[in-house]
């Protein structure tokens, strides 16, 4: 598997480091799949791993394939647009970080990218907050429009050399359902 | 169980000890939360999808959307418990709370409010399983283990919980169920109590439906139905469970089901002294607070246990 990590060739590998609304992330030399994704995600180029055995395209990104064990993968552009399959509105945020950005939304988007497959209840659901276009924190009159079924697109929020994370906002080219919300 | 029956030992202590609130908190704050964010965590903490509840709550969230499960049902499980707690000295939360109580508390994070979600504890626990023969030497009623599944998964359970894998309201629990009632020789309609992992309102509620103790997607009647009370058809954790007598990762719930099934639940009855072996003189009043929780007759119950929406373990006991 080809390494994505900064560097002239020849130059040994370094961990990728980043942070993230103050939280530090990092990823190691040896994780190749994270280095892969996350870098794909800072080229605003969104992959996921592809199976050479079964051909379908797995989420979040491992070693082996989840649908059939495989252990032959490339990497595939994919589409970031879906729907969304489920989520929950975080009022009491946990972690202090996320605590400047309460409530938030947890996005779980099924993407149109083999929906249904292999089973006709399967599909490749990438998590991600709700943001605005520009991939700041949605504010409250946003939130209150999402829920399941929203059409999403993804964006992208930079955290250092090599990693942004995969974000999502409402696709503003999409003919909007109206969405299934917790009953207020 | 297995390496009883084979004669590998004789006799063990399953314990479970915890400082769960003073020290290690479930929520993952405190030291944990100074360490660098890396590998599979880079899929879910940064999004601040990181406790428990928040984990959850995805699957909770579908199950209202597919089956049309309210809120309003749902909080009838923390009713219930409370009214049990109500009658257990040991109980970390004795108030009764009511159904609104529920439903007007502050919110956690959607569906979730507070009374929706349990109490961490500094508690102990711990279980003594020996072989049947040697069981019945023993002072008390044994509880015979009739069938477990011990960490049963769905599919893809390597990272998120399987979310990948079919509908997320199809738990580890759907997986287990066929696997438990083969292995115990019994179905739900013969179990008189039952202790259903109540990390969360919804959690009890989605293991009950899988274990069909109703039909699927009906979990939301079940549980409001007055059955899981003391004095329905099938009460759920009596001891209170982790909504209110404390959070032991369902140990709790398996030693109360055992005092269930001696008669020896230890309530605010009086001990009937001529005895000596904790019996009491049960007043099977359950609608006082402080009075009884034991229930009659109790010949066979069930534990459903949840460590995530795609892992369970179960047991099924008898008396005698």
């Amino acid at each position: 598997m080809p390494d994505a990590a900064p560097g002239d060739a020849g130059e040994p590998p370094r961990p990728i480091e980043g942070e993230h609304l103050g939280m530090p992330l990092a990823i190691n030399v040896l994780d190749a799949p994270n280095r892969e994704f996350f870098g794909h995600c800072a080229r605003r180029d969104f992959h996921l791993q592809r199976c050479l055995d079964c051909d379908l395209v797995e989420y979040p990104p491992r070693a082996a394939c989840m649908w059939c064990g495989g252990s032959r993968l490339e990497w595939a552009p994919v589409e970031g647009r879906g729907a969304v399959y489920s989520y929950t509105e975080v009022v009491h945020a946990i972690q202090p970080a996320l605590r400047q950005v309460a409530p938030y939304l947890i996005l779980m988007v099924e993407l149109d990218t083999q929906r249904g497959r292999p089973g006709s209840d399967d599909g490749v659901r990438v998590t991600g907050n709700l943001v605005t276009a520009d991939a700041e924190y949605a504010p409250p009159e946003l939130v209150a429009q999402v829920g399941i079924g929203s059409r999403m697109r993804m964006v992208y929020r930079d955290a250092g050399e090599g990693i942004a994370l995969p974000m999502w906002t409402l696709d503003e080219a999409a003919d909007q359902p109206v969405p299934w919300r917790y009953p207020e | 169980m297995g390496a009883i029956e084979v004669g590998l030992c004789h006799t063990v202590v399953v314990f479970r000890a915890m400082n769960g609130y003073t020290e290690m908190r479930i929520g993952g704050t405190g030291r944990r939360a100074r360490s660098a964010l890396s590998g599979d965590r880079l899929h879910a903490a940064p999004y601040g999808w990181f406790s428990a509840g928040q984990s959850f709550a995805p699957a909770f969230m579908r199950h209202m959307y597919e089956y049309g499960t309210t809120p309003r049902q749902v909080a009838h499980v923390k009713m219930a418990h409370s009214r049990h707690a109500s009658q257990n000295p040991k109980a970390y939360y004795k108030q009764r709370v009511s159904v609104d109580d529920v439903l007007e508390s502050r919110w956690i994070c959607k569906p979730l409010h507070l009374l929706d979600c349990c109490v961490e504890t500094d508690n102990s626990t711990a279980i003594i399983v020996t072989s049947v023969e040697r069981a019945y030497d023993m002072r008390h009623t044994p509880a015979r283990i009739l069938g477990v599944v011990g960490r049963c998964s769905k599919p893809g359970n390597d990272t998120q919980m399987s979310y990948e894998h079919g509908r997320i309201t199809t738990i580890g629990a759907d997986y287990a169920a066929p696997r438990l009632w083969s292995s115990a020789g019994v179905g739900p309609e013969d179990v008189d109590v039952s202790a259903s992992y109540d990390a969360f309102t919804f959690t009890a509620m989605m293991q009950l439906e899988a274990y069909g103790f109703c039909a699927k997607g009906e979990g939301g009647a079940y549980v409001s139905s007055g059955d899981i009370q003391l004095g329905g058809k099938r009460p759920n954790n009596t001891s209170g469970g982790h909504l209110c007598e404390g959070y032991t990762h369902g140990m709790n719930m398996v030693i109360e089901n055992v005092r269930q099934l001696r008669g020896r639940i230890d309530d605010y009855c009086p001990l009937d002294e001529s005895r000596g072996d904790g019996a009491r003189h049960h007043s099977y009043d359950y609608e006082t607070p402080g009075a009884c929780r034991q229930v009659r007759d109790v010949n066979i119950t069930a534990n459903l246990g949840w460590a995530t929406p795609a892992t369970a373990s179960a047991l099924v006991m008898r008396k005698g």
